[in-house]
Parts: structure tokens; sequence; C-alpha cells
């Protein structure tokens, strides 16, 4: 693989990876609370809807806020139903997802007919970091990267403090480890579950944002593709921490880039085998990973 | 319990999930009115599409619901041994992609013999592909939510290969396979309606697993361990891992006949989203069915008419089928706080 291969290869992973680590992060958060959180499927898709509808109307900045904001309600809504409806997690998660699909795709039909999206959606360009992205390979990779891949960097340390380091932290892990336990120490367990389901949601939202405004370029129905259910095998194979979420995310990020690879060199092997890396990917790192960390010990568990 | 007991816990069951269905439907329209949509033109369109006439009724309505019910009992056999297939989808096309890949050969066969043979793959498929999970959730404790709703997406970029690969029509153009034979199609109910014998082997099928999950030892112990399943263990010595994944693997053999019969008696073909999420929409269908499968038929037609509606309101009121799935997600989440509300 020659350099500039290898460049091409590298910055497509970084840009597949980024609403994956976001979503994955934000979904690591919920699960650290004891909740997890199928609705981030349908939290990605609505933010994506916003950020393309948010972006044609007001350009990116509006774009990503707008993004934000539908994932943040759509979390609410799964929250309200699960913790407070003490609803099966699992099922409710599939429901607003549901919701969620059918919802932007009757909406996407009335913005902008059948034709869709595309066209007017402004996109974000890369930004090069001064003095770092000059490195050989690894700075074009890593430092010439959309604003919004910056910000998923500044996530994972900021995730990390926010778990292991904040009050917050304290009350999220407690309620996910042991939620009767932590309600007999005077932790309000559903508020902070709400709280942390809501931050996932942001997160998801941003990643929906991501998706549309520095991945694809456009909205279509269903775009997420079940990359919100992929977030879900990540935590789990980053075991619940911001650094291995960041790392696995990468590691999908890679294995959807290499259709890209094989392209380039035009092999005859189907197209389809490709697309079906990432989920076969996650099938096997679950395997692997789940076994050795089990996640939160109430997690799925109504309080 | 009481006969009279009995009574009003179905007529409970049944106004409440008429509440939950009525409450998801009522929803959709003031969502519709507030987006700017014609609430009129499409409550009347829908009401055309699934009951305007005894042909909408048969050939639209219970056509829709024949694959609904298929793969509602499909997740009720797992649902009642506590374990969530969210994989329908999948399965549904794996049976579909077996089905056809026996049902375009042998022309000339009678249907006596073919028939069969296109069904049992369809059956075999759905348990091939469900056997993944079931492996990971016996062997290294996995859920099955993730890794069956993963493998929907290999299904269908399987499907996607099919079509333009080993199973496309001769031709080449289409992405599509070729027709299936005639001794491969189910047969139709009366002349000039759509409605195949699909509908019946379902209900037949719903009655036979309500025999089963009721008056056999294997149903006991699949409910028992849908109950409690350490209890299952520790008070009965059922060994809960077996009992699970035979029910898995159940579970996902009708979601595969669901396929098989779809291809046969619908579209007599394969090609891409022959299922306009079906594995998805027989979650709400067995859910407000309260995994009960005499509930479960009354739901699978229910949200048959539903379908039928929408593909009326799609084509005379301009709303995007998709609006349907509006409905169900409410569906599910009535059914599940109705559920938890209740005294068991």
């Amino acid at each position: 693989m020659n350099a500039a291969l290898a460049v091409a290869f590298g910055t497509a992973s970084i840009r597949v990876a980024t609403p994956l680590v976001l979503a994955a992060i934000g979904e690591a958060i919920a699960e650290r609370s004891g909740v997890i959180n199928l609705g981030i499927e349908g939290g990605m898709l609505a933010g994506a809807f916003a950020a393309a509808v948010g972006a044609t109307h007001g350009g990116l900045m509006a774009g990503v806020v707008a993004g934000t904001l539908a994932g943040i309600v759509v979390a609410f809504v799964f929250g309200a139903i699960a913790v407070w409806g003490r609803t099966d997690q699992i099922i409710s998660g599939m429901a607003v997802t549901l919701a969620a699909t059918g919802l932007t795709g009757l909406l996407a039909r009335r913005v902008w007919g059948v034709a869709g999206a595309g066209l007017s959606i402004p996109t974000m360009k890369a930004i090069a970091v001064p003095a770092l992205a000059t490195i050989p390979i690894v700075g074009p990779i890593f430092f010439n990267q959309p604003a919004i891949t910056y910000l998923a960097y500044l996530m994972i340390p900021l995730a990390g403090w926010l778990l292991f380091r904040s009050r917050f932290g304290l009350e999220v892990r407690a309620s996910g480890e042991g939620p009767a336990a932590a309600a007999a120490c005077g932790v309000a367990v559903a508020r902070v579950r709400i709280t942390a389901v809501v931050i996932g949601g942001l997160c998801a939202g941003l990643a929906g944002a991501s998706l549309v405004l520095a991945e694809v370029g456009t909205f279509s129905e269903q775009m997420t593709a079940g990359r919100g259910f992929i977030a879900i095998a990540i935590v789990a194979l980053g075991r619940w921490n911001p650094v291995g979420i960041a790392v696995a995310s990468l590691v999908f990020g890679a294995a959807t880039a290499t259709q890209y690879l094989f392209q380039a060199a035009g092999t005859s092997v189907p197209y389809q085998l490709f697309l079906v890396l990432p989920y076969l990917l996650a099938l096997a790192v679950m395997a692997i990973a789940t076994r050795r960390h089990g996640g939160p010990a109430g997690l799925g568990q109504t309080h | 319990m009481t006969a009279g007991v009995a009574v009003e816990r179905v007529s409970r069951d049944i106004a409440h999930a008429m509440a939950a269905f009525a409450l998801g439907l009522a929803l959709l329209m003031a969502f519709l009115l507030l987006a700017g949509f014609d609430v009129g033109g499409a409550l009347a369109a829908l009401w055309r599409g699934a009951f305007g006439s005894w042909y909408a009724f048969t050939s639209a309505t219970l056509v829709r619901a024949t694959p609904l019910l298929l793969l509602g009992l499909a997740f009720t056999i797992g649902g009642r041994a506590g374990a969530l297939n969210i994989g329908m989808e999948g399965q549904f096309a794996a049976g579909a992609i077996a089905a056809v890949a026996i049902g375009v050969h042998g022309a000339g066969t009678p249907a006596a013999i073919e028939l069969p043979l296109v069904l049992a793959g369809g059956l075999v498929a759905g348990a091939a592909w469900i056997a993944i999970p079931v492996i990971l959730r016996a062997r290294f404790e996995i859920t099955e939510v993730i890794s069956t709703l993963l493998l929907n997406f290999v299904a269908s970029a399987m499907v996607s290969y099919a079509v333009t690969g080993p199973l496309q029509e001769a031709s080449r153009i289409y992405p599509q396979s070729a027709p299936l034979v005639s001794g491969a199609r189910l047969p139709h109910l009366g002349t000039g309606s759509r409605l195949h014998l699909g509908f019946p082997i379902a209900l037949a099928i719903a009655a036979a697993l309500a025999l089963v999950l009721n008056h056999t030892r294997w149903g006991f112990r699949l409910r028992a361990v849908g109950a409690g399943g350490r209890a299952a263990h520790i008070v009965g010595g059922i060994n809960t891992t077996r009992v699970i994944a035979v029910a898995l693997l159940w579970s996902g053999a009708l979601a595969g006949l669901g396929g098989a019969v779809e291809v046969s008696g619908v579209s007599f073909a394969l090609y891409q989203n022959l299922s306009p999420g079906y594995g998805f929409t027989a979650i709400a269908v067995a859910l407000l069915g309260r995994m009960r499968p005499a509930l479960v038929v009354v739901a699978a037609i229910m949200f048959g008419a539903l379908e039928a509606g929408a593909g009326a309101m799609q084509r005379d009121a301009a709303i995007p089928a998709v609006g349907i799935e509006v409905v169900e997600a409410v569906v599910i989440v009535a059914a599940l706080i109705l559920a938890w509300r209740r005294p068991r």
C-alpha cells in the first residue's frame, strides 16, 4: 500500500468512525446508568434529518444545533417511556426507533418531495490543524478532518471525566451497577437515568448531524442503516469506557473503509460482501468482548 | 380460573388492544394534521383500502395479515420463553431466498410435491439464519437482541446479492429472480381473489401453537422459563438454555416460513425490499396480542388492515406508507404500559 492510498484509507476510516464514536460514547453513558437504549438508532436518524433541514435553511451551525436538539428530544421520549413508564427497555427502544423511522420518512417527503434532499445541503470542509497535519501519513489522517471530528476527539476525555471524575458520573455508575443500593444511598435513580439517556441522545443527535454534514452530504430515508445498533456493539467492545470505545469505533471505521480500498483495486468480489463486513465484525466482537466483561450489573433492569 | 373471570379477562384484553390501536391511529392523524396533510382524505383512503369492499378485505387486508400472523406467532414463541427475536426481518428474507431457490426449478412438478419442498425450505432457512444468534446466546451468553438485529442487515445484503447474482432472472436486466414455477405457488382461494392458502395455514399454526403452549409439557416448560428462568431451573430442574434455544429456533423457522409463504403466495419472485418491515410490525402484532395465539390472530388482522389501508393512503392521498410505523410504535408502547399496569 503506497502512502497516498494509506492516507485515503485512514481518512475514510476516521470519517466513518466519527458518527460511530459520538453515538457509542452517548450510548455508553446511558448504559453506565443501567439503561440500554435501542432508540439510539432513531435518535441518530432524527438528528440526521434535523441536521439536513437546519443546514439547508440556516447553514452548518444551524444544522448541528438542530440535529443535537432532535437527538435530545428522541432520547427524552425514550427515557420517559422506559424509565418513568418502567417498560421493557429493549422493546421501548425498538418502538422509538420505529417511530423515528416513520416520522422522518413522512417529513422528508413533506420537505423535499420524492426527489429527496441533497443538492442544497452545505457540508463540512476538512480543516488542517497547523503543524500536526504536516506529520507524514498520521498527520493528514487524524488532523485534516471536519470540525465535528475534532469535537468527537474532545468528547473522549470529556466523557471520561464525566463518568469517572464527576459526582454525577458516580451517581450514574451507582444507578447502573446497583439501582436499589444507589436509591438507598439517596441517589435519585430515575432522574439520573433520564439525564444520562438525554446526554446519550445529545451525542446521538450529533452523530446523525455528522453523518449528514461530514460524511454523506445528503439525507435519505433510513440512512443510518443500523449504525446506532453497531454503536451498541462498539460500547460492549470498548468495555463501556470512552478510550476503548474510540479504538473500537476506529476498527469499525476501518472495516467499512476497506470497501473503498477494494473498489480502488477493482476486484470482482461482490460489493455486498463489504457492506456486511461491519455487521459481521460487530457480531464477532460481541462474542469476544461481552464474555470477559458483562457490563453494568443493573443494565436493562427497570427500577 | 372460572369461566366468568376468563371471559372478563379476554374482553378486557381486547378492549386494551382496541384502545392502544386507536391511540396510535389518533396520534398519526394528529401528526398528519400538523404536518399539513389531508387528514380526511387519509382516513377515507385508509378505510377504503382495508374494509371498503369484500375484495379489499380478503385480497388486501387478509393477504397482508398472513405474513404478520406468521411473524407475530414467531415472536410469540420466543417471547413466551423470555427471548426477544428482533431478527424476524432477516429470517423472513432467508426463508424467501430458500423458497425461491427451490421454487424456480422443477417446472411441471405437481404442487403436491413442489409446494411442501418450497415451504420446508423456508422453515429450514429461517431456523438456520437464527442458529447463529442461538449459538452465541447458548455458548457465549450474548443477548439475542443485538445479534438477531445485526443479522437483518446481512440478510438484506444477501437478498441484494441473490437478485443481482445467482438467482437473477434469465435476461439479467432486472434485480429480481425468475418467477416461481406454477407448482411452487400457493393456490388462491376462489377465482379473482388474491387471498391464498397461506392464510388458513397461518390460522392452523396459530391453533397448533395455542395447543402446544397451553396443553403440552414443552409448552409448560417454555412458559415457566419465560416467567422466571432461575426459578424454573432451580425448582423445576428445567434446562433453561436448551428451552430458550429450541424456542428461538422455532421462532426463526416460523419467520422463515413467513418469507416462503410471501413469495409463494403473493410475489412469486424474489426482489429487494420484499418485506415492508413485516419483521418489526409483527413485534407490535405479538405484543398487542399479548403473546396469546388467538389474540395474535386478531392483532394480525388489525395490522393487516392498517397496512392495506396505508397502501391506499399512499396511492390516493399521497401520504407515504412509512407513516404507519408511527402507529406501530405507539401501539407497542401503549401495549407495554398497559401490560405493566395490569396485575399478573
